[in-house]
């Protein structure tokens, strides 16, 4: 997984609560089998006016002007705003994928629905966490000011806004680190094998059953 | 120790190692994998030069975005078509059980799961879906998961979680004739909202879950993720046992009596502690109708259409073409659609088919469709001549899968048409773009494919008696 590193760039805004994973990416596009190209159809109901298809290009579709991504002042963002329990719904990490390949590293939001929170990490983005008050004011800032950036600190967990305030934010240790040095969480786990196995040594013992070989 | 829950026990049972920030390595029993979710996970593996750490512990099958008609020549979509031929492909090469797509045990991989027995109390169980949570049903831990951890769980048969906190969700009293374990549902996630299990476990509990079939549990379990939660439970009693006993993948011999007597054990303890704990009156539940695109804008049949205030009530009523109030029993239907994981068992199917006997569907309504969960189902369900009843009354009868539930396959609604659907959810665009869908029980969506419209199917119900 390539490393997250600080960034500083635009701030996007999606005022809107519940943002699910059919709107971040619509069902027809989960039939790649790639991880990648998602990116022109995050969003993709919202952000044109005629139906995605996949493996169509995006280029001459036409584009649904009051769509925040599709408004000059936030082009070339990468860091999104939004609300509460953005990304429920389904566990397609295609939601994260397009997030990713659109151009986005970092997510801030008051809550983040469980399956899509994980699923960031797996995938260099920076889902940050923030109380609702800071997220209002946030909103303001980004509304007020055309072009308003942040910088990311993930080493100091902090939020770097341009008037000079900074922002404390809280991340597990051990995705902090997956995350800063881009860590490969197979491998990682891959180095317990032992203990795995000993583990399922104990584990079949007690319920042999679960050891059954399923003979389809 | 005897101060656990449910959900205490089967994380403790399960995990191999704890970091110093709290991360579980959990042992994951088994995974349910399909086409849609799976295809980058074996590529990863592939890429990495890595084996699954023990295939047998899988079972694959195709369901998202296969046809529910005309089977036999194959699926139309050159795209989807792809898919299902690289899960073929994956699960050859890399030996994971495979249930093909014209075997009669094909179907919803959450109708298949515990229909063949591969999913069992007191298991960890993966799928990179977040409909899993259905397999709580039976008193396993069954969560979504994301395809990387799809592929990390082939690799390594772990997972890297963190413990959730417990909920404990306990509805007493008795549900009347014609409310349905999904009104229960909706109820539960009109009641704590779609982010109110967000982090936690939901253990559902109390008088009127222990009466529900274990079909019935799946419905409520599967709806789990709609409340925010990942994971749904019940505890294990002998309808459990009388359910997995006998499947082909069920223990057999001396294997079932050391299974049994370890999935009795499977019940929070008396004095165990919940972080939060939710309470419903079973008597006071109606029958449910979701009026907005979030699974919590539900409401009681009969009650108005909300009236716009919020933007987010007026996004909704807007997208949803109910912006002029009224009843929802005003609005035309277009089309019904009973299936999906949550709705598309044999007693789904039976207690729709009631309803539907001896009545046509209504002029107005363009398709009404019965799509079973599986090849199983719907070999029973024609052998009890259920297949006759919905087609007698003008349903389409389908070949399994997930269908119109999201509409990966031909199956779908067109911008502006209004569905009654047994599914889970009824996100904007989730069933075809601009497609409006209300979330109901089988027996709600069987009256409205009559009626033409939703209309009380207690009204009906007391008409039969």
């Amino acid at each position: 997984m390539e490393k997250f590193s600080n960034i500083r760039g635009i701030v996007a805004p999606i005022d809107r609560a519940n943002v699910d994973t059919d709107a971040i990416i619509p069902k027809q596009f989960l039939k790649s089998i790639k991880r990648t190209g998602f990116g022109p159809n995050l969003f993709d109901e919202w952000r044109y006016l005629d139906i995605g298809e996949p493996g169509v290009s995006c280029d001459n579709r036409p584009l649904n002007n009051d769509f925040v991504l599709n408004q000059d002042r936030y082009q070339g963002s990468s860091i999104l705003l939004t609300r509460n329990n953005f990304g429920c719904g389904s566990s397609r990490e295609h939601a994260p994928w397009a997030i990713k390949d659109y151009g986005f590293r970092v997510l801030i939001a008051p809550s983040f629905a469980d399956i899509f929170y994980n699923n960031c990490f797996k995938n260099g983005l920076l889902p940050i966490v923030l109380e609702e008050s800071k997220i209002d004011d946030l909103f303001q800032s980004v509304h007020a000011t055309p072009g308003f950036e942040m910088a990311i600190d993930l080493n100091n967990q902090k939020i770097q806004l341009s008037a000079g305030e900074n922002i404390s934010f809280n991340i597990d240790g051990y995705k902090k680190s997956c995350l800063m040095n881009g860590l490969d969480e197979i491998g990682q786990t891959m180095e317990k094998k032992e203990i795995i196995q000993s583990f399922e040594r104990q584990h079949k013992k007690l319920s042999p059953w679960i050891f059954e070989d399923l003979v389809v | 120790m005897g101060t656990k829950t449910l959900y205490d026990k089967l994380w403790d049972s399960h995990l191999i190692h704890e970091d110093e920030n709290g991360n579980g390595l959990l042992y994951i029993d088994r995974q349910l994998i399909h086409e849609v979710t799976s295809p980058q996970a074996f590529e990863g593996l592939r890429l990495s030069d890595r084996k699954p750490w023990r295939a047998s512990a899988n079972l694959a099958v195709a369901d998202h975005n296969i046809p529910t008609e005309n089977r036999d020549k194959g699926i139309a979509d050159p795209v989807s078509a792809l898919q299902v031929e690289t899960l073929v492909n994956n699960c050859k090469a890399f030996h994971v059980p495979y249930i093909p797509m014209d075997d009669e045990r094909q179907g919803i991989v959450h109708v298949v799961g515990p229909e063949q027995g591969a999913t069992l109390p007191g298991m960890t169980i993966v799928c990179g879906d977040s409909h899993t949570a259905t397999h709580g049903a039976l008193g396993a831990l069954a969560f979504g998961i994301g395809t990387s951890e799809v592929e990390h769980v082939m690799a390594t048969q772990c997972l890297i979680q963190n413990k959730s906190k417990n909920m404990l969700v306990k509805v007493d009293g008795q549900l009347q004739k014609g409310v349905t374990a999904k009104d229960l549902v909706l109820c539960i996630i009109k009641k704590i909202g779609t982010a109110g299990g967000t982090g936690h476990t939901i253990e559902f509990a109390g008088e009127v879950v222990e009466s529900l079939s274990v079909e019935e549990r799946m419905t409520v379990c599967n709806m789990a993720i709609e409340a925010g939660a990942r994971a749904g439970l019940i505890a294990v009693d002998e309808k459990t046992i009388n359910y997995v006993k006998g499947r082909p993948f069920s223990p057999k011999g001396e294997l079932w009596d050391k299974a049994i007597a370890y999935w009795k054990t499977l019940f929070s303890d008396a004095d165990a502690k919940f972080d939060s704990i939710v309470s419903l009156d079973g008597n006071s539940i109606v029958p449910q109708i979701t009026w907005g695109t979030s699974p919590e804008m539900g409401m009681d049949v009969g009650e108005a259409i909300p009236i716009a205030g919020k933007e987010e009530i007026e996004n909704a009523l807007e997208y949803m073409g109910l912006t002029n109030g009224g009843s929802l029993s005003d609005y035309k239907l277009d089309k019904i659609f009973i299936g999906s994981c949550t709705n598309s068992r044999i007693e789904d199917l039976r207690t729709a088919a009631e309803i539907v006997k001896g009545h046509k569907v209504a002029d107005t309504i363009k398709i009404a469709m019965v799509v079973p969960g599986s090849g199983e189902v719907k070999n029973k369900a024609e052998s009890e001549g259920l297949d006759k009843i919905f087609m007698e009354a003008g349903f389409e009868w389908r070949e399994p899968g997930c269908s119109m539930c999201l509409a990966m396959n031909a199956d779908r609604l067109e911008s502006g048409e209004r569905c009654a659907s047994t599914s889970n959810r009824n996100f904007e665009g989730r069933q075809g773009q601009g497609g409006r869908t209300h979330l109901v029980s089988p027996i709600m969506a069987a009256a409205a494919a009559v009626n033409g419209h939703f209309v009380d199917v207690r009204e009906i119900l007391k008409a039969v008696v």
